[in-house]
């Protein structure tokens, strides 16, 4: 009973970190029917972004804890506004000529990009790990025998909060409407006066803070960051977006949780070795049961 | 038709970068203007980049050091390195340029086995030595007469600590973190479960993690449950700080125990305090007074600016004892340097003293047990190798004894 | 002029490509000893005819039959591991009767060669079947994660055969396998990429991918149609691995076929042009080459890091943006050679080339 509380705590933990890169994913599926495979590059850059922030606050701030976490927050503003623009530089140089073409050619840039932010990173940053810096001073909480670190509540925290957040800019704002109308018709919301093109890119620029957020949170519970970190991460956060219904916010957020418990589950398990796997067996059983994922609507084929 | 003119240019385009800068295959093996090729296959970028860079600089390091000396029979020797991306079929690509294009009259690399295997069979046919720094499979050298290798073998260094845990320090259960991605670590995982069962040890549990995972919570509470007397991981060190760091979240505090894998001046700095009290086997010890390891340590610090791991040891001694065996062949002929690295006897290399045996493996090479004492490396024992032919078979002094030793 | 029946042709083709195979394999082993650098190039020659093999076999799925598949490495590890194990278990041991040199050696070692590598195919084939199952039910982007994921699903099962190695990797497969197999094996499999498009088969696949309701409205099964596209396309990857296993080091890792492989056969594909097999013939010689012709950049570029991979990269985006519909369109470098001839008038398939199917409009909206 102990063992699978906590294997439950852990898992929530990792998957809320998948869910906030899943979110990245599902918005711009949601937008343009595009696979962003770069997104989790944008989200190795975003813990990059903290490293060398963090690194540099460092030196600046004693570790007295109000200012630690002032210094925590501003690592995470300036991870947020770096991934921005490279997610809105992504857009504009690699997607954006490619609108009127076919959709499978953009999905090659994606690829060409994360090949290249994969190789830059390795050229810039060395590719050799880096340990990122402590933020916060790490706490262990016990209670009953479940031991978990205010670092996983931390996560979580930040995550629902962001997850909220999104939640209320997609239903709650102009901007949202907007956007679901972009993702509805692209044709029609331009006849309608929406400015689409702004609204694709604010849509890339959020996904990819959403990222940065993420690199963050990954940065501060797995300190241990190089180059090619995106690649599994990002992989498994696209089966958690396509999990709950590719396109859906919620769906994105329940699918990064059911992969990070049954990873927890299953790496307890004796069956540990086939752990890579399991993330794709769920999926292909879910899909097989409901073709559009949890909470994806089935459409019915145009005729 | 503006495409085709298109499609065209593009091809042209492509021919021209990849024509290869003309002189290179002209002064192949013969070395006509006086400098000897060697090559170099290493993981330089990809999931093994760290290791294929510590080996890179160590590699360098002697090769400059030999130049610096007068070379080889005055004659200099200029190394020619292409990465694989830590990707076997790119081992395999990068090596087949080495040698027919480049023209190299001898092969540095590589860490990982996989990447040796895929290397080794095109060396083998070329007849073009090859010397594998750290490569610890068994398989690798037994691809053919021209592979040989620098460090010891996953089964010496399995049996050995397997041995040191039950004999040394009377323990009697163990558990295994496995790296079900890595040959490596499930190769020391067996020879080292094996012994240790042999030893009257009982393994309690056993579970699987793949290389670039960062979530091992799971699996540890799994180990957690069995309560085991010592951890024994058999992984890379860039995983190993994140393991010991949430085994000691999870208020784990039994010792972690691992391979050579572990080592590199990173460990600690990711591990940090979770690896207070740990220890892994390695082929030298970086604090060592020997004469030779000083001198490369501290020269090693002054160009790099950390303290080299063993990775870079091993590429040191293996481009040390690959120029030693040109200059004993006095030719640039494949068999010739074969031979004269076949014959190597009693070369005090950092690791050290290598001498080659039959199977182109070195014989009864030392192992240290480095342990992670108030945040540094220290040495925690040594173990000599009781007999020169049967490694298996090791014995232990004390950790004061060995110092002065080697 | 009567033109003679189309296996008739076919014959004469493959008599003259095993000639003019033949020709080259000697020609080249000859220059290689006069100009040792041949060896390299050899090898990338073979890789070549081995990521065709790839290409096309995919371009029959992606291509032809419209339908999106990422697991093309899954397929190709089946058929590398399974010939590979027969030929270590039981062809290598038996071959190894006969005494290196003999003339029954020769023989039983490519004749075995083929049947291990026809068997890895059947076996992929099956695997095929199995995958392209779900098909039925799937659509455009959640059939392709669903075949990423089962070609990760099967390098985590090779990873956990110890009969196959494992982490360790397979070693000490025969090599058997050689340009002339490896160039004899795309040809065949371009030889049925072509038929297949020009019979009725081919047509349905065709019908599927420009519309599925209509294509379903005019009769073709296309369930049917799609597993059949899943069967051959995987059965040729099975093909190619086979080949791959065997060809120097012969060795094997599971780490060869992640989902990274995936996105290289399918970028070759896309840039080729979707459906066009000339075009997957192309990029797949492009993208084979431009990784190994870049390995001399860095000697020009100071500071001891490599660019290659990143100028790799760069490449393949702007390849991609000038062409968004890839090298070749949805033409045959046969159509456009032959349109140069006779001027004929402009082919319809020319607009709006390249997977129309999976538009803007075909996914569900964000909700």
């Amino acid at each position: 009973m102990q063992t699978l509380l906590q294997n439950l705590l852990n898992g929530i933990a990792a998957g809320s970190i998948y869910a906030l890169i899943a979110l990245g994913y599902t918005m711009v599926y949601g937008i343009l029917k595009l696979i962003n495979f770069a997104h989790g590059d944008i989200f190795m850059l975003g813990s990059f972004a903290g490293y060398y922030g963090g690194r540099y606050l460092a030196g600046k701030v004693v570790g007295d804890s109000v200012a630690s976490v002032g210094s925590a927050a501003l690592v995470l503003i300036l991870s947020m506004l770096i991934c921005g623009l490279f997610g809105y530089l992504n857009e504009r140089i690699a997607y954006r000529p490619l609108r009127n073409a076919p959709r499978i050619a953009s999905l090659i840039t994606a690829i060409g990009v994360s090949f290249f932010l994969e190789y830059g990173g390795q050229m810039v940053f060395g590719p050799d790990p880096k340990f990122f810096p402590t933020l916060i001073e790490k706490r262990i909480i016990n209670i009953g025998g479940i031991t978990t670190t205010n670092y996983q509540l931390i996560v979580l925290i930040v995550a629902l909060a962001f997850m909220a957040l999104l939640q209320y800019v997609v239903y709650g704002t102009k901007f949202g409407r907007a956007m679901r109308a972009v993702s509805y018709n692209y044709e029609t919301a331009s006849l309608m006066g929406i400015p689409t093109d702004r609204i694709i890119s604010m849509t890339f620029i959020i996904g990819s803070m959403l990222a940065g957020v993420a690199g963050i949170l990954y940065g501060l519970s797995y300190p241990k960051i190089d180059p090619l970190m995106g690649i599994m991460p990002g992989l498994k956060a696209f089966v958690a977006a396509v999990l709950g219904g590719i396109g859906n916010v919620p769906g994105a957020m329940v699918g990064g949780l059911i992969i990070g418990v049954v990873e927890a589950f299953v790496g307890g398990s004796p069956f540990s070795s086939y752990r890579d796997a399991i993330a794709f067996v769920i999926l292909i059983v879910i899909l097989l049961f409901r073709p559009s994922g949890l909470f994806g609507k089935y459409q019915a084929e145009k005729v | 038709m503006r495409k085709p003119a298109f499609i065209l240019l593009a091809a042209l385009s492509l021919i021209l970068m990849g024509c290869p800068p003309k002189g290179e295959v002209g002064q192949a093996a013969g070395g006509g203007d006086g400098e000897i090729l060697v090559g170099e296959y290493g993981s330089l970028t990809g999931s093994e980049a760290t290791f294929g860079q510590s080996t890179h600089n160590g590699i360098m390091m002697a090769i400059d050091e030999v130049n610096v000396a007068g070379g080889v029979n005055g004659r200099t020797i200029r190394v020619r390195t292409e990465d694989d991306q830590s990707r076997a079929e790119e081992a395999a690509n990068a090596v087949s340029k080495l040698i027919s294009q480049d023209g190299v009259v001898a092969v540095l690399g590589e860490v990982a086995s996989s990447n040796s295997l895929a290397a080794a069979p095109i060396c083998q046919s070329n007849k073009i030595p090859m010397i594998t720094p750290s490569s610890t499979n068994p398989t690798v050298t037994e691809k053919g007469d021209y592979i040989f290798r620098m460090c010891f073998l996953d089964s010496y260094q399995g049996e050995s600590m397997a041995g040191y845990l039950t004999r040394q320090l009377g323990m009697k259960t163990a558990a295994i973190l496995i790296d079900v991605k890595s040959d490596y670590s499930t190769g020391l995982a067996n020879f080292f479960e094996r012994a240790f069962i042999a030893n009257g040890g009982r393994i309690v549990g056993k579970q699987s993690y793949a290389k670039g995972d960062n979530d091992f919570r799971s699996q540890l509470t799994a180990l957690r449950a069995t309560n085991p007397q010592v951890l024994f991981i058999p992984g890379y060190y860039n995983d190993i700080g994140q393991i010991a760091i949430q085994a000691r979240d999870l208020g784990m505090r039994m010792p972690l125990a691992g391979g050579d894998g572990w080592e590199s001046p990173k460990l600690i700095e990711i591990g940090g305090k979770a690896l207070e009290g740990s220890f892994y086997s390695n082929h030298y010890f970086a604090g060592d007074t020997a004469p030779v390891v000083r001198d490369f340590v501290e020269k090693y610090r002054e160009r790099f600016g950390q303290t080299p791991d063993a990775l870079a040891a091993l590429g040191y001694d293996a481009a040390k004892v690959l120029a030693d065996s040109l200059k004993r062949a006095g030719s640039t002929d494949g068999p010739a340097i074969r031979d004269a690295i076949a014959s190597t006897k009693g070369f005090e290399g950092v690791t050290g003293s290598i001498t080659l045996g039959p199977d182109r493996n070195p014989l009864g090479k030392k192992l240290v047990i480095v342990e992670i004492r108030n945040g540094q490396l220290t040495l925690k024992d040594t173990v000599e190798p009781a007999g020169a032919a049967a490694p298996a078979a090791a014995t232990t002094t004390t950790a004061a004894a060995a110092t002065s030793g080697s | 002029m009567k033109r003679l029946p189309w296996w008739l042709r076919d014959l004469i083709f493959l008599c003259g490509l095993i000639v003019v195979l033949l020709g080259a394999t000697y020609a080249l082993s000859y220059a290689e000893s006069y100009y040792p650098a041949m060896r390299y190039y050899h090898r990338i020659l073979v890789m070549m005819g081995i990521n065709i093999g790839l290409a096309v076999s995919l371009n029959i799925i992606n291509g032809h039959a419209g339908q999106f598949s990422l697991g093309h490495a899954g397929f190709m590890a089946i058929g590398a591991y399974f010939a590979s194990f027969l030929t270590v278990f039981y062809f290598g041991p038996y071959v190894d009767k006969f005494s290196e040199g003999t003339m029954t050696h020769w023989i039983l070692q490519n004749a075995l060669l083929v049947v291990a590598v026809i068997a890895a195919g059947g076996l992929a084939a099956i695997a095929g079947y199995i995958v392209g199952l779900p098909s039925l039910r799937l659509r455009g982007d959640y059939l392709a994660i669903v075949t990423l994921g089962f070609g990760e699903i099967i390098r985590v099962l090779i990873l956990n055969i110890d009969k196959v190695g494992a982490a360790r990797g397979l070693s000490g497969i025969p090599e058997w396998s050689n340009l002339f197999w490896v160039f004899f094996f795309s040809a065949i499999t371009i030889l049925i990429s072509v038929r297949l498009v020009n019979s009725s088969v081919g047509r349905a696949f065709l019908a599927i991918r420009e519309d599925e309701i209509a294509a379903e409205a005019m009769g073709v099964d296309t369930t049917r149609y799609k597993v059949k596209a899943f069967i051959i396309g995987s059965c040729l990857a099975g093909v190619a691995g086979g080949l791959f296993a065997h060809y120097t080091p012969a060795y094997l890792n599971p780490t060869m076929f992640t989902f990274i492989r995936s996105f290289e056969v399918v970028a070759m594909v896309v840039l080729g042009g979707l459906g066009s097999i000339s075009g997957s013939v192309l990029a797949a010689i492009i993208l084979t080459f431009l990784p190994e012709g870049l390995r001399n950049v860095k000697e020009f570029i100071p500071g001891g890091r490599d660019p290659r991979m990143v100028i790799y990269a760069l490449m393949l985006i702007i390849l991609m943006l000038t062409r968004p519909q890839g090298l070749l369109g949805r033409r045959e470098l046969w159509d456009i050679l032959a349109r140069r001839k006779d001027t004929v008038a402009k082919d319809p398939r020319d607009d709006d080339a390249g997977g129309d199917k999976l538009d803007r409009d075909s996914g569900p909206p964000v909700t």
